[in-house]
């Protein structure tokens, strides 16, 4: 075995498993943690694309559900009682989640209408609610901050009692799955959830169809504007979610342009889940993957040969893992997975009636 | 003789549908203009028209995709209100749209139960208790049905199947199908016709919408025939004959089949060897086809849409680079050859796609008309254009050809289908040719137009021309044609003389491949 370890480029590679293996182990629960915001947002594209609407605008929309949410769980804080309830949650941060959730439906209701009413270029309007989100609020930031404002803290995680945690693999599990705060367990759920829906109820049947051929699912009577509504709003909601998770579950104050493209890394796992809701945030959970790597080796590097190389990398290249795999992911994947057929078509009534 | 004649003397029940005095007007255009129509319980009432005539309007409007300004809706002499299609529904009204309205991806099951599926509580779709009614349902035609099949993989015949059961399964009592037979094959078409009337017997009144004269003779129990948005006769089919329906439908008498003469083939002027074509995904659709067209002689591809005509053509033309084999033109090899190499060894070719390939529909006629010799004299000197040639050209071209445009400044988008196809046949057609390829060139064209362009077609061959048309219209390569390729699933399955082939036996090709061994093996497999 050690003589294995020591072959030049085989020797390394199985180092390199080794400590990938370490890092998972290790940090499992950091994983979900860091993949929540990916994870929501591809949900939320997924949403949108589904049923025919193309959203590059989920970046801004968490940006400015992060804005929100922390502005108004910081001023609620100011007034309102803080006793913490289960999970972290006091009332100025429930508030502040629900103004998280209301600015994501909001920001989406402003795309639904240029989309889908005005039926405006969707790449043009997810364009404007990216620069226009990360312009109000990099601005309203600066102008709160000379009041320093106070913080409503943030959302603790579930802690599973020690029992439980002490079984053996499965305690293992469920500490890292279920030791999260409420809104990545709500990430959990919500998958599971819109994964049987698409394909066992009338909702994601419609949607499907919607998303395919908008035309044909109109000559059987479904509404084809109401649904892309419904659809683009829900999604927004969940941009609200992940959004929120930023400033009141991971962190607890807000910086200009703190989503850091990872609503863009969002697409991305939406493509690369092939437009479903597991594959979206199973694709997410690669990313935060390499987040947590990335992590993992500028603080714990590794020993020996495998540790002598990394370190001969700039650590700035580490920091860049979860793009790095991006462009990887998409290199490999795009072209071969296929979008919804009506994909950022908008629909027109009378369009060929004639 | 081309006035509107009284209406047949009808007693007894009101008739299942009356629409009465329908008009809708589209900018620039009368799409219906105060039209009646009585269909009644039982009956297979045809509706015949050219392309543009206002069919389509008129059943839009009936299944509530459009909105009439004028008239009103009666169902069993009931006035009703119908503004969606789901009102449409609720009222028994069902449509086959003449571009299918199916989801591809979807299974054949739900692609039937959309709208109306049938639920297991309030939010789960309850699929098991829909499947035993949908198999008595296609049992009930003799259809063996995979129902979780994706609809995209059936065949266009099984994709038509499917729309009909999506009306059975909504319990409809009117049916209205348009141009339901545009993409079958004979023995498709026959097998629907059988399917209709036996919907009849079953209470079924039926909207049968079409511009096949022999069709509608054959399967109508009464013709309502429209022109530029107005009705203007009423026929019962013992009392009519193609001549006269051809004539109302045109209004003027119409030579319904172009006179071919005879054909003088001289030398091979386009040979194919062994021919490979993928398409844009990657699949390969075009497996080894090998043929030859001769100096003044029309060869006709038939074949259902998306047995690989398509690439075939486009690896001809330029458009599409071969996997692999041979293409020669005079002599000179030329696989792989792009447009405009192609364009000046006196190659013209005629796309199916007339908004995608052969115009620029946003361009004023003046620059469609030179698209592919804009850059040479006499249209440019050097990096200028020569706008007084561009413009003698144009002026000489529209009168040449007949094309119906207020200038030649107009964008092409504003022509008809007809004169658009007309600025494309005069810009590729003015000029000496060795080779002629016509991919589907009269789709969607009125009568008058469709003859123009045959007229055209056989004249260049007379000159000499080899031509190669390629149609899913099974008439028109009939019609054109001297000698008939049959391609299946990307093969040439068949290739015969045109005086020998009858529409049954290309229909059976084209359905099945044929299973007798291939005249002209491909030498692949």
């Amino acid at each position: 075995m050690e003589a294995i370890l020591d072959l030049p480029v085989i020797g390394l590679i199985l180092q390199f498993i080794g400590y990938l293996v370490q890092v998972v182990v290790l940090n499992g629960g950091l994983i979900i943690t860091l993949s929540t915001p990916i994870g929501l947002g591809a949900l939320c594209g997924f949403m949108n694309e589904r049923s025919g609407v193309v959203n590059i605008g989920i970046e801004g929309m968490m940006l400015a559900s992060a804005f929100g949410a922390w502005y108004v769980a910081s001023i609620s804080a100011g007034f309102l009682p803080d006793a913490a309830g289960p999970l972290g949650f006091t009332l100025p941060l429930l508030i502040g989640l629900l103004a998280g959730l209301a600015t994501g439906v909001l920001v989406s209701l402003a795309h639904a209408w240029l989309s889908i009413t005005v039926r405006a270029d969707q790449i043009i309007s997810g364009t404007i609610i990216n620069i226009v989100a990360l312009g109000i609020t990099g601005y309203l930031a600066l102008l709160i901050s000379q009041s320093s404002p106070r913080s409503a803290g943030n959302l603790s995680a579930l802690n599973l009692p020690q029992p439980v945690t002490d079984i053996p693999v499965l305690g293992w599990l469920l500490a890292t799955f279920l030791e999260h705060g409420p809104i990545t367990l709500s990430m959990l759920v919500v998958v599971v959830v819109l994964q049987v829906l698409l394909y066992r109820s009338r909702w994601g049947l419609r949607t499907r169809a919607v998303g395919e051929h908008p035309r044909a699912a109109e000559t059987v009577g479904i509404d084809v504007i109401a649904l892309r509504y419904r659809n683009v709003l829900l999604g927004g909601l969940l941009a609200g979610l992940a959004g929120a998770w930023f400033t009141i579950e991971y962190g607890n104050s807000f910086q200009s342009g703190m989503t850091n493209g990872r609503g863009f890394i969002a697409l991305a796992a939406l493509i690369f889940g092939r437009w479903t809701p597991l594959g979206s945030v199973g694709a997410a959970l690669l990313f935060g993957l390499a987040d947590t790597f990335g992590r993992a080796i500028r603080q714990t590097p590794p020993a020996g040969d495998l540790g002598a190389v990394l370190g001969a990398i700039p650590p700035q290249v580490f920091a860049a893992l979860p793009y790095i795999v991006t462009i990887i992911v998409l290199a490999g994947v795009v072209g071969r997975s296929i979008p919804p057929a009506a994909d950022g078509q908008p629909y027109e009534r009378e369009a060929t009636a004639r | 003789m081309t006035e509107p004649t009284a209406p047949l003397e009808q007693h007894g029940p009101p008739p299942a549908l009356e629409m009465r005095g329908i008009t809708k007007r589209y900018p620039g255009v009368l799409a219906n203009d105060g039209i009646d129509l009585q269909v009644h319980p039982g009956e297979i009432h045809a509706l015949l028209g050219e392309n543009g005539a206002g069919k389509t309007t008129l059943m839009n409007i009936l299944y509530g995709l459009a909105t009439p300004d004028a008239g009103q809706i009666l169902l069993d002499g009931e006035p009703v209100s119908i503004s969606s299609p789901s009102d449409a529904i609720r009222r028994g009204i069902s449509m086959v749209h003449q571009h299918f309205m199916l989801v591809p991806v979807l299974s054949v099951a739900d692609n039937i139960l959309l709208g109306e599926e049938p639920m297991a509580g309030p939010v789960f779709l309850d699929r098991r208790s829909a499947y035993g009614r949908l198999r008595d349902l296609a049992t009930f035609f003799g259809w063996e049905i995979d129902l979780d099949a994706p609809v995209g993989t059936l065949s266009v015949g099984w994709q038509q199947r499917v729309e009909i059961l999506k009306a059975v399964y909504r319990n409809a009592q009117i049916l209205v199908l348009d141009e339901p037979t545009a993409v079958l094959t004979p023995q498709e078409t026959r097998e629907i016709f059988t399917m209709l009337r036996r919907l009849t017997t079953e209470g079924y009144s039926i909207i049968f919408i079409s511009h096949k004269l022999y069709e509608v003779l054959e399967i109508a129990n009464r013709i309502t025939v429209i022109r530029r948005g107005r009705v203007v006769g009423e026929r019962l089919p013992s009392q009519t004959d193609e001549e006269d329906l051809a004539q109302l439908m045109v209004g003027r008498e119409v030579q319904l089949t172009v006179d071919r003469g005879t054909s003088h083939p001289g030398e091979p002027r386009l040979v194919v060897d062994d021919l490979y074509a993928r398409d844009d995904r990657g699949h390969e659709v075009v497996h080894g086809v090998s043929l030859e067209v001769r100096a003044g002689e029309v060869l006709g591809i038939a074949g259902v849409a998306g047995n690989g005509q398509d690439e075939l053509v486009e690896a001809l033309v330029g458009l599409r680079r071969p996997s692999a084999g041979r293409v020669q033109l005079d002599g000179h090899d030329v696989t792989g050859a792009g447009p405009r190499d192609l364009h000046q060894r006196g190659m013209a070719f005629v796309p199916a796609d007339r908004h995608r390939f052969g115009l620029v529909l946003s361009y004023p006629l003046t620059d469609n008309l030179v698209l592919t010799d804009y850059f040479r004299p006499p249209y440019a000197r050097g990096i200028m254009r020569d706008e007084d040639a561009i413009r003698v050209q144009a002026g000489k071209a529209v009168e040449q050809y007949d094309i119906r445009t207020p200038s030649v400044d107009v964008a092409a988008a504003t022509l008809s289908g007809g004169n658009q196809q007309k600025v494309i046949v005069a810009r590729e057609l003015d000029r000496d040719l060795r080779l002629l390829v016509l991919d589907q060139p009269t789709r969607g064209l009125d009568v008058g137009s469709i003859e123009f362009i045959h007229r055209q077609a056989i004249a260049k061959r007379d000159a000499g021309t080899a031509i190669l048309l390629v149609s899913a219209e099974l008439d028109e390569v009939l019609e054109l044609s001297d000698r008939i390729g049959v391609m299946y699933r990307g093969r040439l399955v068949a290739l015969m003389d045109a005086r020998s082939a009858t529409r049954e036996a290309v229909g059976l090709l084209m359905a099945t491949g044929g299973s007798q061994p291939q005249k002209t093996d491909t030498g692949a497999a």
